[in-house]
């Protein structure tokens, strides 16, 4: 029974749980079971809140018993990445200088599946502050990918994603500053989704870089996706940059693209996309789901974003400065770890010790960037530059997007590589993001859907929809469309063809 | 802890020397309700730490909104500065770390000040000069650190630091000033009518509690001496938080004594941060933050821009009080007042002071006289300003209505005002409880007028043969004998009669 109902969209759960063939707190227990059973392998999780959860979930079946069931998912498990406040759960975005903190209050995407009746399972794994392709950066230890536990599930979100494809969770929470939504989707065979910039409350989202952060849904199917970006997404009065424009209809679009008509589409491949360094597996997935576009009906042309090229270069001077910037909270003084020094050691003391033990190696090389290239004689040649790229790299967008409705790529050049390989070359390891990081620079939001296995290694490679801001709606009707054609061709889910974790099905 | 080394020259000479030239920089406290970037409360008074909430605390996650009323605040008083208001202008982050700073940085604004490009003028001695607004902008407060045990109050030393984070988050607005050149001899005192006349607009436009003593409103010095007529400006010192409008002349005049000490022995000034230490008037070096920051400013990601439409800026414009300069002009010519009166009664800062006073029921003169003449002395007895003096233009003029009603005398009326700043109770209780009512039985008097007479003979001898002027010394020893609680004038009457 639990067996079925892990491997049951958050959709169908949603379904099972109005017709009462469940209750929340059996399916709650069902993923509790599951992450038992297999997290020590994959180690999705940093936090399992196993009482917290059956609590709410007791709540939610209390609540729709009495017919009060506040949101189609109440009582639908969920899983939410440890760069979120929750109150009252600890909250270590990766980070040994954060361990123990339990935030007293609720991001606003966390109060908002609180209020709508989601049970939390726990808090996900990530590289530390969310920097890094792989969650290797993590401060207490990696996770492992779902489809080969030798190979990496991607980053930053890599807990969330391998949450979702190991059945751990039928939903999670991420965040995406460079990729760090769509590239753990895509080398996990999962569904991620980066809203428009503004379209999600970061609001108690513990700040990479403000300007390119951006919460949003990690499921295994495409309405998962749209279900829970209608439940997060929206104005919030706490957060200055969110748009203050209504929810798009989401779940609506995802339907009708589920229905496989994408007549009269305009789809562009961005020329840039492509050529060295990207898996030959990865372009014949990439390839054969544009063809498939063509065949149900869109217009596929290619289409010149030429600064892209500089996207990489920009963001990691704009990434590394705001960061430098949001990190110099973490000193000791109010929260979280406090290193001091033998002695009679000065604030100051405290504060170097404790930023010097309590900081990853990745995390110290951004500050040190970013304290670099905001210092006074460089500002102009580095940050103020690389604001001129980022403007330029949004007019590359708002060309294309004159001639074309969305923009196509592989969401990831490589499929998951082995833990450990782009540890010690970290320019390797941040071209993982190349095809992620113009969304976040200009603002506009992205999927990635999974487009098959690549033949070279048999793992799971991501097809990424990049569409105009404030117009998401797109991703969920071109991405249902992709995803149920290729359901319909590989005849199941492509979760279906990983690994058993337990053993025999 | 006071630099006792420092050479210090006669002010004259420094004047004969060297062209002082000024910059002052002036945090305002805003008394908006709640704080700069998020809903908690921004009185002034709280237990500690009662008033914060993860967003001040600088809690990982949280994010600023920006305080619309603060932002209308910093309008006013830029309109009021003669500013230019921005039509779109962005807070940044100034990074540095201290301990008082919950995120280690302040959101401020660097090179999009909401206001720019103003001036003030300012009346010292009969002299108008003109104090260009370099521009006005908005931040947020920090923490308050107190450091427990070693020297001095300071961090370096301490056995442990407190910290109130119910401050931080507090909307400030920083005005600063150009250079302020060719004052010479007044530097002191232009600096102190500058920030005298900051404080009177803040006051008239009603944006802060404008309370120097508490904080609301504080100052930095800034100053440098080039050689005289060289046109050159030289380095500066920047002498913090100065915290009363005495001060702030102190402290000029100090800073100048002390720079022309170095500069004459053929040294070069340091540029730093100074501390002003109110007990002996003299300044020392803020060492723990006179490293060369590089605060790393960068527009602050979390906000949005401020862009005020140019139609709220009118509405905004028309709510401005009367220009002071203006304000002065009427009420001198309905007050009565000569010029130096008018001149001597802003330069002692008792402007509004006076104007309450009439405001009361007191007549012009009278205001004048009892805040120019014996508050002034014991505001300046106690090295306080006249408005923390601890009378209120409510007692002035009631004092006033009782040496109208003859119920005292001038005299007397000092002794009441001695009560009042002994907080001994209003002034019929004070009057009451000290027993200092004008005696008004005229046979005690007419007896007391007898007793004088008959002591004095020779005098009222004088008197008799028509030299009235005589009559003081008789007076004065009426007086006496009744222990001052007599009407002068009606003695002078009896003495008169008595001898006619």
């Amino acid at each position: 029974m639990s067996e079925q109902l892990i491997h049951k969209t958050a959709a169908e759960l949603a379904d099972a749980l109005a017709a009462g063939e469940t209750t929340s707190v059996e399916l709650t227990q069902a993923h509790l079971d599951r992450i038992a059973a297999v997290d020590a392998g994959v180690h999705a999780f940093l936090h399992v809140d196993a009482e917290g959860a059956l609590a709410q979930a007791a709540e939610s079946d209390a609540r729709r018993a009495a017919g009060e069931a506040r949101h189609l998912l109440d009582g639908v498990p969920i899983a939410v990445k440890d760069v979120l406040a929750t109150q009252g759960l600890p909250t270590t975005c990766g980070s040994k200088i954060l361990e123990g903190w339990v935030p007293p209050y609720d991001a606003t995407v966390v109060r908002r599946i609180k209020d709508a009746g989601l049970p939390i399972l726990g808090k996900t794994n990530m590289d530390e502050f969310a920097m890094g392709s792989s969650t290797e950066h993590s401060a207490y230890g990696p996770t492992r990918n779902p489809w080969d536990q030798t190979r990496i599930p991607g980053g930053s979100g890599g807990g969330s994603a391998a949450a979702v494809a190991a059945f751990e969770a039928p939903l999670a929470l991420g965040t995406d500053t460079g990729g760090s939504i769509r590239q753990p989707g895509a080398v996990t065979g999962t569904v991620g989704v980066k809203p428009t910039y503004g379209g999600v409350s970061r609001y108690g989202l513990v700040a990479l870089a403000n300007s390119l952060d951006q919460v949003g849904p990690v499921t295994r199917t495409v309405l998962d996706s749209a279900l829970l970006h209608e439940l997060i997404g929206g104005h919030d009065p706490l957060d200055s940059t969110s748009v203050d424009a209504p929810v798009g209809a989401y779940v609506e679009a995802a339907r009708q693209g589920a229905t496989g008509d994408l007549a009269g589409l305009r789809v562009g491949v961005i020329k840039e996309l492509a050529g060295d360094g990207w898996q030959a597996g990865v372009m014949a997935r990439f390839a054969e789901t544009v063809e498939l576009l063509e065949k149900l009906g869109a217009e596929v042309t290619e289409i010149s974003c030429p600064t892209f090229v500089h996207a990489m270069a920009t963001y990691y001077l704009i990434l590394p400065a705001e960061c430098s910037s949001n990190l110099a909270k973490f000193d000791a003084m109010r929260y979280g770890l406090r290193v001091v020094p033998e002695g009679d050691p000065s604030a100051e003391a405290v504060m170097r010790a404790t930023r010097d033990a309590g900081f990853g190696d990745e995390v110290k090389r951004r500050i040190m960037i970013g304290t670099y290239a905001l210092s006074s004689g460089y500002y102009d040649a580095y940050y103020g530059q690389a604001q001129k790229v980022r403007t330029l790299i949004s007019r590359d967008f708002a060309a294309a997007f004159e001639s074309v409705d969305v923009l196509v790529s592989p969401t990831s050049p490589t499929t998951a590589f082995p833990l450990g390989e782009k540890l010690d070359d970290p320019l390797a390891m941040y071209l993982q993001d190349l095809a992620t990081i113009p969304a976040n620079l200009a603002g506009v939001p992205g999927i990635s859907v999974p487009a098959g296995l690549a033949d070279e290694d048999g793992l799971p490679v991501g097809f990424q929809v990049l569409a105009p801001a404030l117009a998401d709606e797109r991703l969920y009707r071109v991405g249902a469309a992709v995803e149920a054609a290729l359901t319909s061709r590989w005849g199941g889910p492509i979760l279906a063809k990983a690994p058993n974790l337990e053993g025999p099905r | 802890m006071t630099a006792t080394t420092e050479t210090l020259v006669p002010f004259d000479e420094v004047v004969a020397a060297y062209d002082p030239a000024l910059g002052l920089e002036i945090h305002v406290e805003l008394n908006t309700n709640t704080k700069m970037f998020c809903g908690c409360p921004a009185t002034f008074g709280g237990e500690p730490n009662t008033q914060v909430c993860p967003t001040c605390l600088g809690l990982p996650g949280a994010m600023p909104v920006v305080n619309g009323k603060a932002v209308e605040s910093a309008i006013r008083i830029g309109l009021a500065l003669n500013c230019e208001i921005a039509e779109w202008c962005r807070f940044a982050r100034k990074n540095y770390f201290y301990p008082d700073m919950p995120k280690n940085f302040q959101t401020s604004q660097y090179d999009e000040p909401i206001a720019f490009e103003g001036y003030l003028d300012v009346d010292v001695e009969g002299e108008t000069f003109r104090i260009e607004i370099e521009r006005a902008h908005m931040e947020e407060d920090t923490g308050k650190s107190s450091h427990v045990g070693g020297t001095a109050g300071r961090i370096h030393g301490a056995d442990y630091s407190l910290v109130d984070y119910n401050r931080a988050g507090i909307p400030l607005i920083e005005i600063v000033t150009k250079p302020i050149l060719g004052t010479g001899a007044k530097a002191p005192l232009v600096a102190k009518a500058y920030v005298s006349a900051i404080r009177d607009l803040i006051v008239a436009l009603g944006v802060s509690d404008a309370r120097m003593d508490q904080g609301s409103i504080r100052a930095d010095v800034n100053l440098s001496l080039a050689p005289k007529g060289s046109g050159a400006l030289g380095t500066r010192s920047e002498t913090k938080n100065v915290n009363s409008l005495r001060s702030v002349e102190r402290a000029v005049r100090y800073e100048m004594a002390r720079h022309a000490g170095i500069l004459a022995a053929g040294g070069s000034v340091l540029q730093e941060t100074r501390h002003f230490h109110e007990n002996d008037g003299t300044t020392s070096s803020g060492r723990e933050k006179s490293d060369a920051e590089d605060y790393r400013y960068f527009p602050e990601p979390d906000l949005v821009p401020v862009a005020p439409s140019r139609e709220w800026v009118e509405e905004l414009r028309a709510t401005l009080p009367e220009n002071p300069a203006a304000r002065r002009t009427r009420l001198q010519a309905e007050w009565g007042f000569s010029d130096l009166e008018m001149r001597d009664t802003v330069g002692a800062g008792a402007l509004e002071l006076v104007e309450q006073t009439i405001a009361a029921g007191a007549a012009p003169q009278a205001a004048r006289k009892w805040w120019l003449t014996e508050l002034a002395r014991r505001a300046n007895d106690t090295g306080v300003e006249l408005s923390e003096l601890g009378v209120t233009p409510a007692q002035v003029a009631e004092v006033q209505a009782l040496v109208d009603a003859k119920t005292i005398n001038d005299k007397l009326a000092r002794q009441v005002f001695d009560g009042l700043l002994a907080g001994e109770g209003t002034p019929e209780e004070i009057i009451a409880a000290r027993g200092l009512a004008v005696v008004s039985d005229e046979g005690a008097l007419s007896a007391a007028v007898d007793k004088a007479i008959a002591e004095n003979p020779a005098i009222a001898d004088k008197i008799r043969d028509g030299k009235v002027a005589a009559a003081g010394a008789l007076i004065g020893a009426v007086m006496k004998e009744m222990r001052g609680q007599a009407d002068a004038g009606r003695v002078r009457e009896l003495v008169l009669e008595k001898l006619g």
